[in-house]
This record gives structure tokens, C-alpha cells and sequence, in this order.
């Protein structure tokens, strides 16, 4: 990484140690949202009532979070958005490693014409599909469950995009040996491709799982039952009677229980989630 | 030799048949329905007659739609500078490895990951009325307290300071990596010249980033365009239409009023929209790098 910085003393250094004092400052404005919100979760709602002022004096109190506890709608919640997600995630994981496979391994007629197709597939917003998608799912009774809310996902060209380039870069040495030996596309596939592109499988299924996990319209249409709602949804239902709420401390600790998860995941696998919505938006 | 065991054959064909069902029952059919339906009368029941380009012009002659578009338009002219600038800033500021450094490139990048739910939750809290964290900060200071959510000219403005927060960590780690990229012998070219930090970040920094600036700007227009969840759950498009973004206007349409006809009218002006912007990400990213100073 750039030591070159500091090899430029001692005027740079000044003026790399004024950057970092303003980067000190917007990190602080970053921050102060969230130090609010854990602040106001760990308040009784009785007080907050009265005036949030009272975020700035004890007592304090972990009253909001045991709510949650027994509040099994949320936990409902939390388990359709894992359902969805991981089922999202492995079958855009299927799909996108062996179309990837294909793609970039093997010849059969029409395949440049094919991907090139599928990469137009990257530019197209939901918001082009999602009505005639609705209708579609409406016509197979598909809304309301969790195959309607995986599926719309799969379709993304993303995937594909990103394993044919990892599928591309392994030598071709590898699986020219296995064909000598006779042995079967889907064999050569299964026992020496597949093992070698982990960790791309790794960026891939951490990259969906969070863009499922927060997925936000098709959710929003498609799960108009309140126990179909999935985490996201369900938590924008609960604010949008935000001025009637049971109260803004029950409300914040919801916030925090819901995105401990991806928090966790994003502490986790930092460098994976990096890597792969870089790669995802420069495409 | 093994060429003849490669050779094209329909067999090999079945890797990519499965995602390529999927993808022309969810993206290439839901597209050419979506452009059938628009240029149909629609109702709840399915299309009826052909109305040609009927659809288009009434979205066009709505003024919420042009309002929606105007609005889209502002959210983007504001947002995208102030995303791209705070995030080559960041990524200049950032761009070593310390400890604090690396603390606080996760921090910055860390709100990217919530979903839009928890981002509008937390900036509700930020923006309550006489009660928020603004309020306290103003009460504090002693400044006026702000509604900023109901008041027109402030919704928008809060709706963008909340996308900025958001998404401010993409544009920073894409800098980041650009920079990282630049050859370090014209650093130190530039540290026998004797030459000042600005100069080398004019003649050196930017100019070899130019590229990216470039995609990162384009990258972030794609994606403010879209602005949706901000917005609804925000302020709900109010007061008076004046946050309401583009996307809204077509759930709204399509989803509130079932105006299918209608909704996917507008949704076919938006994916032009972005296809064009498209358009220029591909032509920008197939360029090659040395002319792009």
C-alpha cells in the first residue's frame, strides 16, 4: 500500500495530518446518529415522553430489548428474512456457477451471443420489470411466500458476470489434464473447478445475502401479509405509524436488534463485502 | 488435443440453460410486458386495447410526474457532487495503513451495509421534530429548531444528507482503489522536484484517478436516480410532492392506483433514463486509461 506519502516530508506530512483531523471530524458526524439511536434504545419509553433530553441522564435501562423478546413478530420477521436470503443466496450461487462455468470454459453454439445478452442483463433496473413482474407472480400465485420473495433475485446477471471472470482466470492446464483422463464436463465441473473458485463463492454469497437481507420494493409488493413481511419490511411497517408508536426507546432497540445481523456479518467479512460491492457497481 | 473434447456442442449448453430460464422469465419477458402493457389500457383485470403511445403522453401531461422528475433531477445534481467530493476526500485522507485509518474506512463504509429500513429509522430519530438529535443540537446552540421532514426545501434536503450517510462508503473504497493503483516512482519523482502537496495532488493524484472519477460519478447517478425507500418512508414524496423522486411516482402509479398502463409507461421513461447513463459508464470504462487526463 502507499508508504509513498510519507516519503515527501515534511510539508506533505502537514498537510496529510490536516486531512485526517477533517476525516477525524466527518467520522464523529458519521458516527452521532447511531451513538442517538443506541442512546434513545436504552431508555425507558416513559421518559422519552417527556422529552429526549433525558438520552443525556441515567437512569438507563434494557427494558426495550426484553421487549423485543417477547415480541414474536419481529422474531417472525427475522427468521422469514433468513429463510429468503439463504435461499436466495444459494440459488444464485447454483446458477451463477455453472452458467459462470459455461460461459467461460466451454464452446456451444450461440454462447458469445448468449452472454452478451445476459450482459445487457446488468443495466436493466428493476424498476423497467417489477410491474409485469407483479402481474406475473400475481397470475402463479407466487406473492405472499417465500418462493416469490427468493426468486426475483436469482435473476440477477451479476453472478454470472462474476464467476465467468473467476472461471476465466484459472488455467486452462487444469482441466485439459482431466479431459485426457476421459473424465465428464460435469465431473471436471464438481471435483476441480468448483473447489478452486471458493472464494469467490464466498464474495458472491456474502454480496447477495446482504442485498436480499435488505432488499426493500419487491418485498414491499410482493409480502402483503403481515407474517410474510420480511425483517426490512417489517420494521418499515412498525415506523410508519412512527408518531402513534409504543414508544421511541422499543422502537430504536428494534432498529439495533435488526441490524446486528448484517453488522456482524460486515465485521466478519469486511474485505469479502468490499471487494464484491466494488466489483458489483464497476461492473 | 483437447481442443476436440472442447469442441462446440449443444451438450455443454446445459451449464447455462438453467440461469438463462430464470433470466428470460424474470428480465426478458417481465421487459417486453412491461413495454406491452404500457402501450395498452390496463386495468386490474389484464390489457385491453392498444392505445399506442397514450400511456407516454399522460405521463408526460401529469404534473406530478413532471414535478417528480424535477425533483429526481435536483436530488441527483446535489447528491451526486456531494458524494463523489466527500468521498475522494475521505479516500485521499485515508489513503495509508494505520490503524486509525483502517477504523475509520470500516466506519465510513459500514452504514453502506444496512438496509434503507434502518438508515430512514435512524435519521427520523436524527430529524423528530423539536425532539430529534438536530433539535437538541439547535436547543443546545440556540438556534431555531427545523421541521425538517415537513418543511418544503428542507424534506429533500434531509432525504439527501440521509442517502450521503448511506452511501458515501462505495464512491470512498472505489477511490481508494485507485489510488492504490498509482505507480509510486512518480511520487517520488515528484519528492525530488521539491514539489508541493497541492501540486502533487493536481499533476499527480487526480489526474491519474481521472478515470474513476469519472465511473464513480456516473456509477452514483445510476444509483440516485433510483432513490425510493429514502423518500417513502421519510417524508412519503410530502409536503406537497415537493421530495417525491421518480421511482416513487411509479409505485404510487402502479402499486397505490393500479394505473398499470400508466406505471409501466413511467417505468420504461426511467429505464431510458438510466440507459443512457449506462451508456456512458460502458464507453467510459472500455476507454483507454492514458487519455483520460
Amino acid at each position: 500500500m502507499s508508504s509513498n506519502s510519507e516519503t515527501y516530508k515534511p510539508e506533505a506530512l502537514k498537510a496529510n495530518r490536516w486531512l485526517l483531523w477533517m476525516a477525524g471530524i466527518l467520522s464523529i458526524i458519521m458516527m452521532a446518529p447511531v451513538a442517538w439511536l443506541l442512546g434513545l434504545s436504552i431508555k425507558a419509553n416513559q421518559e422519552l415522553m417527556l422529552g429526549t433530553d433525558a438520552v443525556f441522564r441515567f437512569p438507563y435501562t434494557l427494558v426495550n430489548y426484553f421487549n423485543i423478546l417477547h415480541s414474536s413478530q419481529v422474531f417472525g420477521w427475522f427468521f422469514n428474512s433468513v429463510v429468503v436470503a439463504g435461499g436466495q443466496t444459494i440459488g444464485v450461487l447454483i446458477l451463477s456457477s455453472l452458467a459462470g462455468y459455461g460461459f467461460a470454459r466451454l464452446e456451444f453454439p450461440f454462447r458469445k451471443t448468449l452472454f452478451v445478452i445476459v450482459l445487457f442483463g446488468l443495466t436493466l433496473p428493476e424498476q423497467a420489470v417489477i410491474i409485469a413482474r407483479h402481474q406475473m407472480f400475481t397470475w402463479f400465485g407466487l406473492h405472499n411466500s417465500y418462493i416469490g420473495l427468493m426468486l426475483p433475485g436469482m435473476s440477477s446477471a451479476l453472478g454470472v458476470f462474476l464467476m465467468a471472470q473467476f472461471f476465466r482466470a484459472i488455467p486452462k492446464e487444469i482441466d485439459e489434464a482431466a479431459l485426457l483422463d476421459n473424465a465428464s464436463q460435469l465431473r471436471i465441473f464438481w471435483k476441480i473447478m468448483l473447489p478452486l473458485t471458493l472464494p469467490a463463492q464466498a464474495t458472491l454469497g456474502i454480496f447477495t445475502f446482504l442485498q436480499a437481507w435488505n432488499d426493500y420494493w419487491w418485498p414491499l409488493i410482493s409480502a402483503t401479509k403481515k407474517d410474510m413481511f420480511t425483517l426490512t419490511i417489517g420494521i418499515a411497517s412498525s415506523q410508519s405509524n412512527f408518531a402513534q408508536t409504543d414508544g421511541l426507546g422499543f422502537l430504536a432497540a428494534q432498529a439495533v436488534f435488526a441490524s446486528l445481523p448484517v453488522l456482524i456479518v460486515y465485521l466478519l467479512f469486511q474485505r469479502h463485502i468490499v471487494t464484491a460491492v466494488s466489483g458489483g457497481a464497476v461492473k | 488435443m483437447a481442443e476436440h473434447y472442447r469442441r462446440s456442442q449443444a451438450r455443454n449448453g446445459l451449464f447455462v440453460l438453467p440461469y438463462l430460464i430464470v433470466f428470460v422469465a424474470l428480465l426478458v419477458f417481465p421487459l417486453g410486458w412491461g413495454i406491452w402493457l404500457s402501450l395498452h389500457k390496463v386495468d386490474l383485470f389484464g390489457p385491453g386495447r392498444f392505445i399506442g403511445m397514450t400511456n407516454y403522453w399522460r405521463v408526460f401531461a401529469d404534473p406530478i410526474f413532471l414535478q417528480a422528475l424535477r425533483n429526481t433531477i435536483i436530488f441527483v445534481a446535489v447528491s451526486v457532487p456531494v458524494l463523489v467530493g466527500l468521498g475522494l476526500f475521505l479516500a485521499l485522507a485515508l489513503n495509508r495503513t494505520t490503524r486509525t485509518t483502517s477504523f475509520m474506512r470500516g466506519l465510513f463504509f459500514s452504514s453502506s451495509v444496512l438496509s434503507v429500513t434502518i438508515v430512514t429509522l435512524i435519521w427520523r430519530f436524527v430529524f423528530i421534530p423539536g425532539d430529534g438529535l438536530l433539535a437538541q443540537v439547535s436547543r443546545y446552540f440556540g438556534w431555531e429548531t427545523i421541521n425538517f421532514l415537513s418543511t418544503s426545501g428542507w424534506s429533500l434536503f434531509s432525504v439527501g444528507v440521509t442517502t450521503v450517510w448511506w452511501c458515501l462508503g462505495l464512491p470512498m473504497m472505489l477511490f481508494l482503489a485507485a489510488l492504490q493503483q498509482i505507480p509510486n516512482d512518480l511520487y517520488e519523482a515528484a519528492a525530488l522536484d521539491n514539489a508541493n502537496p497541492w501540486r502533487v495532488l493536481t499533476r499527480i493524484t487526480l489526474p491519474s484517478i481521472a478515470r474513476t472519477i469519472m465511473l464513480v460519478t456516473i456509477i452514483q447517478i445510476v444509483m440516485q436516480f433510483q432513490l425510493f425507500g429514502q423518500a417513502q418512508l421519510m417524508t412519503n414524496g410530502g409536503p406537497n410532492g415537493t421530495s417525491r423522486p421518480l421511482v416513487m411516482y411509479i409505485y404510487e402509479v402502479g402499486f397505490l392506483r393500479w394505473d398499470i398502463g400508466k406505471g409501466a409507461a413511467a417505468s420504461q421513461i426511467l429505464f431510458l433514463i438510466i440507459l443512457c447513463a449506462a451508456m456512458a459508464q460502458y464507453l467510459v470504462s472500455t476507454r483507454k486509461s492514458g487519455d483520460a487526463a
